[in-house]
């Protein structure tokens, strides 16, 4: 049983563990190189893919930039569409005539995360790296560091600090409710969620993935009765489980692409709310 | 401390790496990919605008051939109007000349031809003067037999006469 499922799912975890049911543990990463000991365990399957992902997202973005004509083919014509989802319906919108300065950053942000998601669906991985919280946490710190610097930049520390902590016309005595509610707000939860919403959305579906695809193929692989179950209500019963997980999957890739563009929309508010007039 | 489980990275590595590999794509993208697209669409940008500039041109060029056309139109129809003018004065000019010239021609004509009767009719008198009177005297002698040869006294005789027929019709009359 667990030959057969590790076999299908060969992101499973450690040799022995026979992976059902799916927990926390399927999403541990395996060293590539056992051999080295654990001072080398960073450099693991799941880096390896992100290092692919960003290789891909290079690759494919200086292929469809290359050698433009004033009137499209086919390539560039695709490659202006993906390029003004961002430029024109997340940059422009949120950051008004001065999105160009951002856009490269958006770009990446949204290219970067929508291929690590595809990956929990597609091509060989079948596992979404921004399931692994540390990478959700990198790209929230840099979206951070950049709505703080562009902030600080602009206003100035002291101002900046004043025009995110205490919105205008508050009363003087709420200041001590606000000023510790807007810090918590712009500083600590913006960064968290950012990180959080990734994460816990790739997580979940890959978990709903693993639960549909090994419990099917271990109702599938059953050759005794358990209690009242038949073999034949069981086998029947995971057959249609892989049938549903096809939906499954269908939704992942809706999840994949939605994440994707809500940490983008999201960064480009809190940029856009770091350089505003008035708070 | 409480168990986050999967809230905490497995790898801290895993922030590095991340962090890292969206630096370079950040890199990349800044340097090559997005001045690539703007760049085309600027060059679009200024394409479409130097389309509009150009038929901007075109259409100037051509209300001004148009203008020019209808200018010189008028300065046409007004000459031909200016000439037609012309010539009607002239024609009329020429008509008064010429009638006026028939009437001077006509008048001297007239004169001429009254001078030259005049002339004439006094000539045809005095022959008849003379013829009459001669032969009224060669008559009259014959009849009556009196030689009138005596010219001095005939000449009288037939002046007397025809005096007297010259005042008789305008006693008459």
């Amino acid at each position: 049983m667990s030959g057969l499922s590790s076999l299908l799912v060969p992101m499973e975890g450690e040799g022995d563990h026979s992976g059902w049911p799916p927990s926390a543990e399927s999403f541990n990463s395996r060293p590539l190189f056992p051999e080295l000991g654990p001072n080398f365990a960073w450099l693991n399957n799941h880096m390896a893919q992100a290092v692919i992902g960003a290789l891909i997202v290079i690759g494919v973005w200086l292929w469809l930039a290359r050698r433009h004509s004033v009137v499209p083919g086919k390539r560039q014509f695709f490659g202006e569409q993906a390029y003004n989802l961002v430029r024109n319906s997340v940059a422009r919108d949120a950051l008004g005539p001065d999105f160009r300065k951002y856009l490269p950053y958006l770009l990446a942000l949204f290219s970067f995360i929508l291929v690590n998601n595809l990956f929990g669906e597609l091509f060989v991985f079948m596992f979404p790296t921004f399931s692994k919280i540390g990478y959700a946490y990198g790209l929230a710190l840099c979206t951070f560091i950049l709505y703080n610097a562009v902030g600080i930049k602009k206003w100035g520390f002291a101002h900046y600090m004043r025009k995110m902590t205490l919105p205008e016309g508050v009363p003087w005595p709420l200041w001590f409710l606000i000023i510790p509610l807007e810090f918590l707000s712009n500083f600590i939860v913006r960064p968290f969620t950012l990180a959080l919403r990734l994460f816990a959305n790739l997580f979940a579906g890959h978990l709903v993935v693993l639960v549909f695809v090994l419990g099917s193929t271990l109702l599938m692989s059953m050759s005794e009765p358990i209690g009242q179950f038949s073999v034949g209500l069981m086998k029947t019963a995971g057959a249609v489980g892989i049938v549903f997980s096809f939906a499954i999957f269908a939704l992942e890739l809706l999840i994949a692409f939605i994440q994707a563009y809500i940490f983008t929309v999201l960064t480009a508010q809190y940029v856009a709310s770091s350089l505003a007039e008035d708070h | 401390m409480p168990d986050f489980g999967p809230l905490l990275p497995e790898h801290l590595s895993e922030i590095v790496v991340g962090i890292v590999l969206f630096l370079i794509i950040w890199f990349v993208l800044a340097k090559k990919v997005v001045p690539a697209f703007e760049q085309t669409y600027a060059e679009r940008t200024a394409a479409i605008q130097g389309g509009m500039e150009k038929a901007d041109k075109a259409k100037a060029e051509a209300e001004a051939a148009r203008d020019e056309y209808q200018a010189q139109l008028a300065t046409a129809r007004e000459e031909a109007g200016r000439i037609r003018e012309d010539a009607k004065a002239q024609g009329a000019a020429i008509i008064a000349e010429m009638r006026q010239q028939a009437q001077t021609e006509s008048a001297r004509l007239l004169a001429n031809a009254q001078t030259q009767i005049a002339a004439e009719r006094a000539q045809a008198m005095h022959e008849l003067r003379t013829e009459v009177g001669g032969l009224a005297t060669t008559l009259a002698g014959r009849i009556v037999g009196e030689s009138l040869d005596d010219d001095e006294r005939s000449r009288r005789t037939v002046d007397r006469f025809i005096d007297s027929l010259e005042r008789t019709p305008v006693e008459k009359s």
